[in-house]
């Protein structure tokens, strides 16, 4: 009789299910749906080539002055013009690629992987270890990422080591909070008792189990907040306390050029153009890819 | 209600204390020492090392680093956020004397964003699929995208220096010329505005369309009700969750945004400070100036938290 009514349901639900298409073909199918998306990642791609291969499209030195040639309008030459110092502007730009990659890329990984750690430690084992670490998390959420980064650069003294730092520990919070709130409700789900029934190390079921369920809205949050990283190091570097110069990065030649405003404003316009662009690709993508991944997340992400 | 308040005040105040520990320590255990700036500052060619240890001991930073916390605090306590260690001015006067200002800034720019952004997301979401919708959603796409600090210079370019239309930068208080004051306040609270904006109207749309598909819209269209009785009173009001913690959490991007903008139109409001402090290493200023801005951070999140029961009467707190 048991047997019969849960055939039954088996049954129906079977009849219920969707012609089956592959996941992959389904996440392939909703990311790359909307134009836009599209944009963001070849941007992307652009952004990247760029970086890894500047000395080869560069067409000057980003750093050497040449004090004959100062502060051209743009020609044949020079295609963005030059600085006060006679630098090409897009060979700085060009350059600046590198900064912002490098930055976006060592932050992202550093505070997304001290990040996921705290939260998974606090959601899983909550208690005290839960208030303790989610005060913390509160309390650097309670001032301005940019004015945390700006301490804490400003403490260590400019370079790019520092301002990896200074952003790492500003950046950090964000996902140990979206961390813990998913272990949270991970956590409560029978494959996880059933991993604890079996006798499972608390090790193993966090790193198993748990962290392996909450990774989707992560992912979401890391592309996007490749973009924002991107603009915090930008921001220190515009308020002069960023990477060092000669070092091109594009928040620090916006500030630079503001000098000559008057005179040639372009060499503030293109290289926050640049940051910009890189910025709204790297949004797009994680639209794209928080609708490809779990269209839920639309409202939290 | 009454219980739930204390807790949630108490809850605040731990982290407020925690946010003050991890200032002072932060300001104290990093390298950077304010007497080296001193030095800098004043241009003389060399101090005698008696000469440093007199300056640090006149500041009090020689004391163990307890006891230089604990009457730190006492004196917030009484109002008194000690004194600047290179301007020697007591600190609460400057810090009060710039508040106004970017508080002025800010709460335009926190008003401006409601007032745009959910109306815009609304109709983007209403209209969804519409070149409105379109419109809308380029908009704040790129909105959420624009560095604040280079849309800063890119306006000043334009407004300022090409079109002579707005004065290019500076803060004039509004009870001297309130015309001029407002002129100068037209493209900085722009700028700090762009983000509230857009990510208002992102989230608004975002929440509309998920509401819109509920049953009790459905019920609500086939009653007969007018459109804009459907749209604002039943599916925007239930949709404002979401729309109020983003604009809670949005009160520290204003704050940072002021960092950058104060600084790009030379406004002497707290951003200002903030960096020329943090430059300086003149501890008191940084450490009141975070304490006060996490202390409204902490405020507005508990307001946020409050209108959530107004807005779904199924919240309780207790």
């Amino acid at each position: 009789m048991v047997n019969e009514a849960t055939s039954n349901i088996i049954n129906n639900n079977a009849g219920e299910f969707a012609p089956r298409v592959s996941e992959w073909r389904r996440f392939r199918r909703v990311f790359l749906s909307r134009g836009v998306v599209v944009f963001g990642i070849i941007i992307i791609f652009l952004f990247i080539f760029v970086a890894i291969f500047a000395p080869l499209i560069a067409p000057y030195s980003p750093n050497e002055p040449d004090l004959t040639h100062t502060l051209q309008n743009p020609s044949a030459a020079h295609w963005l013009g030059t600085d006060s110092l006679g630098r090409d502007t897009l060979s700085r730009i060009i350059y600046g690629t590198r900064t912002s990659l490098e930055i976006g890329l060592i932050v992202v990984s550093v505070s997304c992987i001290v990040g996921i750690t705290l939260g998974t430690l606090a959601g899983y084992y909550g208690g005290w270890v839960y208030i303790i670490i989610m005060r913390f998390i509160d309390a650097l959420m309670s001032f301005p990422m940019i004015l945390l980064a700006l301490v804490v650069a400003a403490l260590l003294g400019g370079g790019m080591k520092n301002v990896i730092i200074a952003l790492s520990v500003a950046l950090m919070p964000s996902y140990a909070r979206l961390m813990c709130g998913q272990v949270l409700s991970v956590k409560q789900n029978d494959y996880v008792l059933a991993g604890r029934a079996m006798g499972a190390s608390n090790l193993r079921l966090m790193l198993r189990h748990v962290v392996l369920n909450c990774l989707s809205p992560i992912i979401v949050l890391i592309t996007m907040m490749l973009g924002a990283t991107i603009l915090a190091e930008a921001g220190l570097s515009f308020l002069g306390i960023g990477i060092t110069p000669p070092t091109a990065a594009w928040g620090s030649m916006v500030s630079d050029a503001r000098e000559y405003l008057l005179v040639l404003p372009i060499l503030s316009f293109a290289p926050g153009l640049a940051l910009m662009l890189v910025v709204f690709a790297f949004n797009m993508v994680g639209d794209g890819l928080r609708d490809a991944i779990d269209p839920r997340l639309r409202g939290i992400l | 209600m009454i219980s739930y308040l204390v807790r949630r005040f108490i809850q605040s105040a731990v982290v407020l204390i925690l946010v003050s520990i991890l200032v002072f320590m932060a300001m104290r255990l990093l390298p950077g020492d304010p007497i080296r700036m001193i030095i800098t500052a004043s241009n003389t060619e060399s101090f005698s090392e008696e000469q440093i240890a007199l300056v640090r001991h006149e500041n009090g930073l020689d004391r163990p680093l307890a006891i230089q916390y604990f009457s730190w605090i006492g004196g917030l306590l009484h109002g008194d956020m000690g004194k600047s260690i290179l301007q020697k001015i007591p600190v609460s006067d400057e810090i009060l004397r710039r508040i106004p200002i970017t508080f002025h800034l800010g709460i335009l720019a926190f008003i401006i964003g409601l007032v745009i952004g959910i109306p815009a997301g609304v109709i983007s979401a209403v209209r969804r699929g519409t070149w409105l919708d379109t419109l809308v959603t380029t908009l704040s796409n790129l909105g959420i995208t624009v560095p604040s600090f280079w849309l800063g210079v890119l306006l000043m370019y334009f407004f300022g220096l090409y079109l002579h239309w707005l004065p290019v930068m500076g803060y004039t208080s509004p009870f001297t010329d309130f015309w001029l004051n407002t002129r100068q306040l037209v493209m900085p609270v722009f700028c700090l505005a762009l983000f509230p904006i857009a990510s208002t109207a992102r989230q608004t749309r975002s929440s509309m369309l998920e509401v819109m598909r509920q049953d009790y819209i459905r019920t609500a269209w086939s009653k007969g009700l007018k459109e804009q009785e459907v749209i604002l009173r039943h599916a925007l009001k239930n949709g404002l969750i979401p729309i109020v913690t983003l604009t809670g959490m949005g009160v520290p991007m204003i704050v940072g945004g002021a960092v950058l903008i104060e600084t790009v139109f030379n406004i002497p409001g707290m951003g200002r400070l903030a960096v020329t402090s943090v430059l300086n290493q003149d501890y008191p200023y940084v450490q009141g100036i975070i304490l006060i801005v996490s202390a409204a951070v902490l405020l507005v999140n508990l307001l946020v938290e409050l209108t959530y029961g107004w807005l779904d009467p199924r919240i309780r707190y207790d």
